[in-house]
């Protein structure tokens, strides 16, 4: 059976998409052309330009619709998740006291300048995030959250003197790939510190897919609505598994 | 609409916040900060860098020694003026090149000090002045539209696309716009120099960055016939710089909290009360409108839950505002629209805390700040909640609206993210225009209800707050649920007793043009 799929409008593989965005030029009939003609190039059919305005001096915004004759094959897309391993809190707790037997030292940062800590907060705080309770509830959780704009450099030192198990790095800011440089950053200043395989990297934000982590060369990364526990169930899980490979 | 309320509760908080406020007062007079001299030597008309793009007010702070400020920067400085016959900014260039030193004038008298400063300290006022009035002028001419006036963000990192971006808006429909600062510039603890092109999640706050887009604004301005504000950043390290290089290049708006820096930039608290409080006579001089944080409260934790301590921190701003000689008309006082969508009537708690703010302060052009903290990559969802909130807003007579972007959780705005933000907030506002002043509230109903009990509970908060005092509450995490010890944070090693002889010579002048008593306290 084929497994290709495409985007699904009122008919099966109708390829219907919508899109949206702005040029650059003043409105006018020869705009709406210009901005179908554009998504013709872009490889869509049955290009539909149903809404073109002025938005300001020289800027024209559209409205189109239109059939991608691509599809995929849904069968080949390898994404892991970080959040398989789901457990409750008490679950978590429970997971901890039977197989790693100690408490869990979990420190979490806002890197680089980012200011913007409704990340890593959600994750640590107490009060948690959609019902979910933070690490810092967590019996088995010793929770360090230091906060925003801190250097990788000190979020290192930090893991090294206070003997951290997991690290939780975030970044909300994206502009400029700054997240990128930041978590590389930090990963690479562990690896030169020999620091590297003796905590679990995980990376946070709006941004950050669990793929990328793995590219960046984190253990996890969690985004968008990402729930506290999802993020403690796979670092219990994870130290387990390396306690058990050191046996 | 008119939610009846408790007059006599509202009272008791206003004195609560009095009281609350007195012994910070009493503080504030007693204390400056290495960045309120470094501000007076910016309205000297002080501004460039010396080596390693060292600005010169802070090259000059250096100069002088630690255990020697206690009298501020104005004499000291005023003896070379003296002295050499040099102009300020010759001064400055020079003890920042070390070809002057400041300890080798201690023998000019006083007098010649001060005298050499007065007419330096008379151009530096009547810069500010002229911008008052120029902005004055510029209103009458090119009257705006009626509030709520949309107020739009630019933050690209490239001082000249906010410029672009700054424009597009403004013809967009824009009356207000915001250029976003770098992150973390809150924490240097000087102000960069020059026009900039690389910054983080926003665009350094510099003076040259700030007349680029005034020019451009004026220019946008007088073509479509309606004065276009502009807002930056007057908290941080540098808060009372930020309310110089503003008033002198004729800025609107400043946001200017008295504790956002403490609660949420872990930045010490004596620095901030002692920064807010001349950078808002700055502002309140300058005729800058200045905008509190308190929708900090609100994304940092449950917005129902907070309500309560945004009425007691607008009530604390409020007084703090006032002892600054702020009049109510420049005292924007902040809220947002950050009750989670899924929760059931709470788009009638958001109209009850709207309301009740706009009754409570009914000449401050209350600031709304849009949903951030619910919104997701969902744009369409996004757009109606933006939606609820511009309809709270026409309905409640806000005064200032920051536009809610559909993208808000996703990047910094697009420029056609603006332009539908602020179609969205046109048209519900044109299509609802006079719904409010056409409907009653239920006495006794949901909104009511709500509006008694946010009001009650920021009484019983005000009161813990001043059985605690001030200082002690936020050490004791009674505000945004963080602790703040009263010698901790950024910043503490700037903060400096003034001893007897001090003498800011603007502060002198500012007391006066504001009709208030020396000192600080009231």
């Amino acid at each position: 059976m084929s497994t290709i799929v495409k985007p699904y409008g009122d008919t099966l593989d109708d390829g219907k998409v919508q899109l949206s965005f702005t040029l650059p030029i003043e409105w006018s009939e020869a705009a709406d052309e210009a901005a179908r003609q554009l998504i013709a190039k872009m490889g869509f059919a049955d290009v539909q330009v149903v809404e073109g305005r002025r938005i300001a001096k020289g800027f024209s915004f559209f409205v189109a619709y239109a059939a991608t004759p691509q599809g995929i094959d849904v069968s080949s897309i390898k994404a892991p998740s970080a959040k398989e391993h789901a457990m409750s809190m008490e679950e978590v707790d429970a997971f901890v006291r039977e197989r790693i037997g100690r408490n869990v030292r979990v420190a979490g940062a806002c890197i680089g300048t980012d200011a913007h800590t409704v990340g890593i907060d959600a994750i640590l705080n107490m009060k948690g995030y959609k019902g979910d309770y933070g690490l810092e509830r967590y019996q088995t959780f010793e929770t360090f959250n230091l906060g925003s704009q801190v250097a990788v450099e000190d979020l290192v030192r930090f893991a090294k003197e206070k003997h951290i198990d997991a690290l939780l790095a975030s970044q909300v800011v994206t502009q400029k790939g700054s997240d990128i440089k930041n978590f590389t950053a930090l990963a690479e200043l562990l690896e030169a510190e020999g620091l590297r395989d003796k905590v679990v990297l995980c990376c946070g934000g709006p941004r950050v897919t669990n793929l990328m982590a793995g590219e960046l060369g984190y253990d996890a990364g969690f985004g968008r609505g990402t729930l506290p526990s999802e993020v403690a169930a796979f670092v219990a899980v994870t130290l387990a598994e390396r306690a058990k490979a050191t046996n | 609409m008119e939610l009846r309320i408790d007059s006599i509760a509202v009272k008791r908080c206003r004195s609560l916040a009095s009281a609350v406020v007195a012994p910070v007062s009493t503080f504030i007079a007693g204390h400056s900060t290495v960045a309120v001299e470094r501000s007076v030597l910016r309205l000297l008309g002080i501004d460039g860098v010396g080596h390693d793009e060292i600005p010169l007010p802070n090259a000059i702070l250096d100069d002088l020694a630690p255990e020697r400020r206690g009298r501020g920067i104005a004499l000291p400085f005023g003896r070379v003026l003296a002295e050499t016959g040099l102009a300020p900014q010759a001064v400055a260039e020079g003890l920042a090149a070390g070809t002057l030193s400041l300890a080798t004038f201690d023998d000019v008298p006083e007098v010649a000090a001060r005298g050499a400063l007065a007419p330096f300290v008379q151009s530096g006022l009547a810069r500010v002045r002229a911008g008052r009035d120029r902005r004055v002028e510029m209103l009458a001419r090119l009257p705006q539209t009626q509030a709520p006036l949309l107020y739009v963000i630019v933050a690209s990192g490239n001082i000249y696309e906010d410029r672009s971006a700054a424009v597009a808006a403004a013809e967009a429909g824009a009356q207000i716009v915001a250029v976003i600062r770098s992150t973390g510039q809150s924490l240097l603890d000087f102000v960069p120099f020059g026009p900039t092109t690389e910054g983080f999640g926003g665009t350094y706050a510099t003076q040259a960055n700030f007349k680029i887009i005034r020019d451009a604004l004026d220019e946008a301005s007088e073509r479509l016939g309606r004065y276009v504000m502009l807002t930056n950043y007057a908290s941080g390290l540098c808060m009372p710089e930020i309310a110089s290089m503003a008033a002198i290049e004729r800025l609107d708006m400043l946001l200017n909290d008295s504790m956002y820096g403490i609660l949420f930039r872990d930045i010490n608290m004596k620095r901030t009360f002692v920064d807010q409080h001349f950078s808002r006579m700055l502002n309140a001089y300058s005729g800058i409108i200045i905008n509190t944080g308190e929708d900090n409260y609100l994304t940092t934790a449950d917005a129902v839950e907070q309500a309560p301590a945004v009425l007691a921190s607008q009530f604390v701003n409020e007084e703090f505002a006032h002892r600054a000689g702020m009049p109510d008309r420049q005292i924007g006082l902040g809220d947002a629209y950050e009750i989670d969508p899924a929760i059931e009537d709470g788009f009638l708690h958001q109209v009850a805390q709207a309301q009740l703010a706009r009754q409570i302060f009914p000449d401050s052009p209350l600031k709304y700040m849009p949903p951030t903290k619910h919104m997701t990559g969902d744009i369409f969802k996004g757009h109606l909640i933006d939606a609820m909130f511009n309809l709270t807003s026409v309905m409640t007579h806000q005064s200032i609206h920051l536009c809610g972007m559909l993208t808000e959780a996703i990047h910094t705005p697009f420029l056609g993210d603006r332009a539908l933000a602020i179609e969205n907030a046109r048209y519900i506002m044109n299509t609802a225009r006079h719904f409010g002043d056409e409907i009653e509230i239920k006495p006794g109903g949901r909104i009511e209800k709500r509006a008694h009990d946010v009001l009650a509970e920021c009484e019983a908060l005000l009161e813990r707050v001043g059985e605690t005092g001030l200082m002690s509450a936020i050490e004791k995490k009674f505000f945004a649920d963080v602790s703040r010890p009263p010698e901790g944070g950024r910043g503490f090693d700037g903060v400096f007793a003034r001893e007897p002889g001090y003498w800011n010579p603007f502060e002198e002048t500012l007391q006066r043009e504001l009709g208030l008593t020396a000192g600080a306290a009231r």
